[in-house]
């Protein structure tokens, strides 16, 4: 039971990586492809992070993994808003 | 179980290719810093899956130094594009 969930968060979150990733190449404009962007890094890494969670050993392993998750949800939204306040600068700005 | 971690390691290295083909194909400086955020994501969950497919705690670890190093870059790119602006 708790193989089957686990094995079903874990391919939900590949299907938000790997639709991140062409969103990231096909999105028209860097605003849009930022969207993209945020979905592989919060949501895809999130499920993966849950569906490891479920089969690991001891609650040591389950808390790292949680807290590899949420120094990645810091560093992309961080990250997301340096980026695009960037851009906006340089399209205003020249 | 094994088979899904597979899956998933085989998943995450392809998205890793798409962001590296970003960076190849990139319009501007943002969307390389963009494409190297999606590698360093990519890496973590590459390290996490393999971890338990391999037997190897201690990639976690390597997984949870990846990711607090990837809050570093970005900031440092932008910060170096100011100072080059000004």
């Amino acid at each position: 039971m708790i193989d089957v969930l686990s094995s079903l968060l874990i391919l939900a979150g590949l299907f938000f990586y790997l639709a991140g990733s062409i969103g990231l190449l096909r999105l028209p404009d860097l605003y849009s492809r930022l969207h993209a962007l945020t979905k592989a890094d919060n949501l895809g890494l999130g499920l993966l992070i849950a569906g490891l969670a479920l089969q690991a050993q001891d609650l040591l392993i389950a808390f790292k993994l949680l807290l590899i998750w949420l120094a990645i949800l810091a560093a992309s939204a961080t990250n997301a808003h340096l980026i695009a306040r960037q851009a906006r600068r340089l399209e205003s700005g020249s | 179980m094994p088979e899904v971690l597979s899956l998933s390691a085989l998943g995450l290295v392809l998205s890793l290719f798409l962001g590296l083909l970003r960076v190849l194909l990139a319009p501007t400086a943002g969307d390389r810093m963009l494409a190297s955020q999606l590698i360093g994501t990519a890496g973590v969950g590459l390290l996490l899956s393999l971890s338990p497919l391999l037997d190897q705690p201690a990639l976690i670890d390597v997984a949870l130094l990846l990711a607090l190093l990837a809050a570093v870059a970005a900031a440092a790119f932008t910060g170096q594009q100011e100072d080059s602006n000004d």
